[in-house]
């Protein structure tokens, strides 16, 4: 396979990046929209073919997708340790390269209309180049040094768009908590980079991810704390996923990130950064599952979760409608990593890895179209918050369709793309073990409610007090919605387990249907329940939120982790630990010093006055030393 | 050589001449005054250098050289200080040593 047309999938947005970057001031910003979408445009194609190529015209060699490679030594440590540059193929990263195109591209689009008239829409699009550029990068990263440098490289930018408003001070302030929460869980990630290094003497994926490899086999051969250094590696290295995936603790980060333009929260914060966790978990995979009989694999699968829950009771609270998005996709992400904790290797115990990839494609696909429609409608009504809108399926026909679309995908109704992707990881799940199967049932449950609950209170109910009429969104915003939409009907037929399985050799999946009506069941009470709470203006929502009482309310608070947090590093860190530590370092460590140098003033100032500036005085001191000296040169000769 | 006289006692005159160089140099205040004992310990000098040549290594001829080129350095030398003094003279009307201590710190 020629490797120097995938190469250019990558390049081209870095090009439109550093053009835009360098003559932002020079470029008009009808042009520069169009040669983000045009560069973009490119890729995709580029991306579609690489996927054609490798899926049809190469396919299976000895029933196998084979992983292609292609790279240049970089950095040369010893003669396996070291840090290469270049591409890996297979099939989870040729399956990232569409999911990130796709919705690149849609965002693209998409932006054009949603930032019109913005001061910054140059730079909005050379950072929107930046950021795919970086995640094309990762998805074809050959080794974990390569895939760290654009790990680093998309939170950067992940930063720059979500402070892109730099004038608010709320966008700033949840720039920098992404930046520092992310860079935070990253250190675990370097230091588990580091650990692998040094114990099995390589960064590469192919090496290490090899069944039958040095790396996996001698696992047990080194041990710390009881268990496996290489055990403690890959739990660091996940909890580096879980700070980019907003795995709970980490979490804080993504529903305060939401201050950015919509576009990118729905390509960043919902399609492509939040599931490089995931990636990389499914990029170590056959590592996760062999060493320790899978102990850091079930860790991530309790993770997934817990936040997959948890997430879902506080998007129920919500009002601010792209919160309760951000809340979804974090449960959703526990779902994908849930899928993967619970999944095996060979054949058909490969589902719940398969699942969790398939999940990443379809919930890229719906949950960006849930976003850019949020955008839709608060590009129209100009407020994020529920209490505002209402009744607005009369003014938006195209948002209110393909919102709905969204919603029924993600609450898992049949035949839309959630249901298959949603099922494969129930019936994973129910295979290995009854506890999370019933976690992740209730999830799809509360998942379908606080969907709806937004849908209803958006698009029915009591209208708004609207200062002006709202109106639909122009064409170039409502294209990429419906494209969406086409996506989230029919990307859920999409044979995913012929393509994409841990062994890649791919097997047969068969709708288990017991489990799947059981999934469409607690949909559908979802969607009933909400439809009785919300469809209507009543009284109902708030006496159930009365009964609660302070669960509710915590709930609401998010459970106070954000308080929790702020706690830790204001009260704790800062005014316990650095204003100590600042205190110590200004009266000792510096008092020191300063005292060395007024004692030297101080010292002089006594002393100066034998400088006469005399020149005979000057001349009789020398002249008495000389005497002296001689005296006792004379004295010492003279014994 | 010089027929009966030994090296001490020439060597004693330089010494004396150089010690009253120095106490010229220390005691006076007045520049020229000091300018000129300057030239008196330079002068003991050059006489010790051309005698123990003359008196030690009579086949050498370095003591000679090097007295000549004190000379030298001696006649430049006033030059310029004398030039300095001159300068001073006309910016404070004094060539005192007391009156240019400003310069102490």
């Amino acid at each position: 396979m020629n490797l120097n047309l995938v190469i250019l999938i990558p390049l081209i947005p870095l090009l439109v990046f550093l053009v835009l970057g360098l003559f932002y001031k020079k470029i008009k910003p009808a042009v520069s929209g169009y040669m983000g979408v045009l560069g973009l445009l490119f890729s995709t194609g580029l991306a579609l073919y690489t996927a054609y190529r490798y899926f049809i015209v190469i396919g299976k060699t000895e029933g196998v997708y084979q992983t292609i490679v292609e790279k240049t030594v970089w950095m040369n440590f010893t003669d396996s340790l070291r840090i290469d540059m270049g591409i890996l193929l297979d099939p989870i990263a040729v399956m990232m390269l569409i999911v990130v195109s796709v919705i690149s591209l849609m965002v693209h689009i998409y932006s054009r209309g949603y930032m019109k008239g913005d001061p910054g829409y140059t730079k909005y699009f050379a950072f929107l180049s930046l950021f795919t550029f970086s995640m094309y990068g990762l998805v074809l990263a050959t080794n974990l040094f390569q895939i760290y440098i654009f790990w680093e490289l998309v939170g950067v930018s992940s930063y720059l768009l979500i402070g892109y408003y730099y004038t608010k001070e709320s966008a700033v302030a949840a720039a920098k908590k992404a930046f520092v929460v992310t860079r935070f869980a990253d250190l675990g990630f370097l230091i588990g980079i580091l650990i692998i290094g040094y114990y099995t003497g390589t960064y590469d994926f192919e090496t290490l991810n090899n069944p039958e490899g040095n790396s996996i086999l001698n696992w047990a051969a080194t041990s710390f704390m009881g268990l496996s250094a290489l055990t403690w590696a890959l739990i660091l290295i996940f909890i580096g996923g879980a700070g980019k995936s907003a795995m709970f603790p980490l979490h804080i980060w993504l529903p305060d990130a939401m201050e950015g333009p919509t576009p990118v929260s729905a390509l960043i914060h919902a399609a492509t950064m939040v599931v490089a966790g995931v990636y990389l978990v499914a990029r170590l995979f056959p590592m996760y599952y062999f060493i320790e009989d899978g102990f850091a694999l079930n860790i991530v699968a309790f993770i997934g979760a817990f936040t997959a829950l948890f997430a879902a009771v506080i998007a129920i609270t919500q009002t601010d409608i792209k919160r309760v998005l951000a809340f979804s996709t974090m449960s959703q992400l526990g779902y994908m990593m849930l899928a993967l904790g619970v999944s095996g290797y060979d054949g058909h115990d490969g589902l719940g890895f398969m699942s969790s990839m398939f999940h990443l494609f379809t919930h890229a696909m719906f949950k960006a179209l849930l976003f850019l429609c949020a955008g839709s409608v608060i590009h129209a009504i100009h407020s994020n918050f529920l209490e505002d809108m209402g009744g607005l399926r009369k003014y938006m026909p195209i948002t209110n369709i393909t919102f709905l679309i969204a919603a029924l995908a993600i609450a898992g109704v049949p035949p839309l793309a959630g249901f298959w992707s949603k099922d494969e990881i129930l019936v994973a799940a129910f295979e290995h073990s009854l506890f999370l199967y019933v976690i992740g049932l209730f999830v799809a449950g509360l998942t379908a409610f606080y969907i709806f609950r937004i849908y209803f209170g958006i698009f029915w109910g009591k209208e708004g007090n609207y200062k002006e009429k709202p109106h639909e969104s122009p064409g170039s915003m409502t294209a990429p919605l419906l494209i969406l939409a086409l996506l989230s009907i029919f990307g859920g037929f999409i044979p995913f387990s012929e393509f994409i399985s841990p062994d890649k050799a791919g097997f047969e999946t068969h709708l288990n249907l017991p489990l799947a009506a059981v999934a469409v069941f607690a949909g559908l009470l979802g969607i009933v329940l909400s439809w009785i709470f919300y469809k209507k203006e009543s009284e109902l929502a708030d006496k159930f939120a009365k009964r609660f009482g302070s669960f509710y309310t915590w709930a609401y608070h998010k459970f106070y982790f954000d308080e929790l947090y702020l706690f830790v590093t204001k009260r704790i860190l800062f005014n316990g630990i650095a204003r100590g530590a600042a205190k110590f370092d200004k009266k000792y460590v510096d008092g020191t010093m300063v005292g060395i140098g007024n004692q030297t003033v101080n010292t002089s100032e006594k002393i100066k006055g034998i400088q006469s500036g005399k020149v005979q005085d000057y001349a009789f001191a020398f002249i008495a030393g000389a005497v002296v000296l001689a005296i006792i040169c004379i004295y010492l000769w003279l014994n | 050589m010089i027929p009966g006289v030994s090296i001490y006692e020439i060597l004693t005159v330089t010494s004396i001449l150089f010690f009253i160089g120095v106490y010229g140099f220390i005691t006076r205040t007045n520049l020229i005054s000091i300018l000129i004992s300057v030239e008196l310990i330079l002068n003991a000098s050059v006489v010790n250098f051309v005698i123990i040549n003359k008196y030690l290594f009579p086949e050498a001829l370095q003591g000679v050289y090097f007295s000549i080129f004190i000379i030298a350095v001696a006649a430049a030398e006033t030059a310029l200080a004398v030039s300095i003094i001159i300068n001073l003279y006309r910016q404070i009307s004094s060539v005192e040593v007391k009156e240019i201590e400003t310069m102490k710190y």
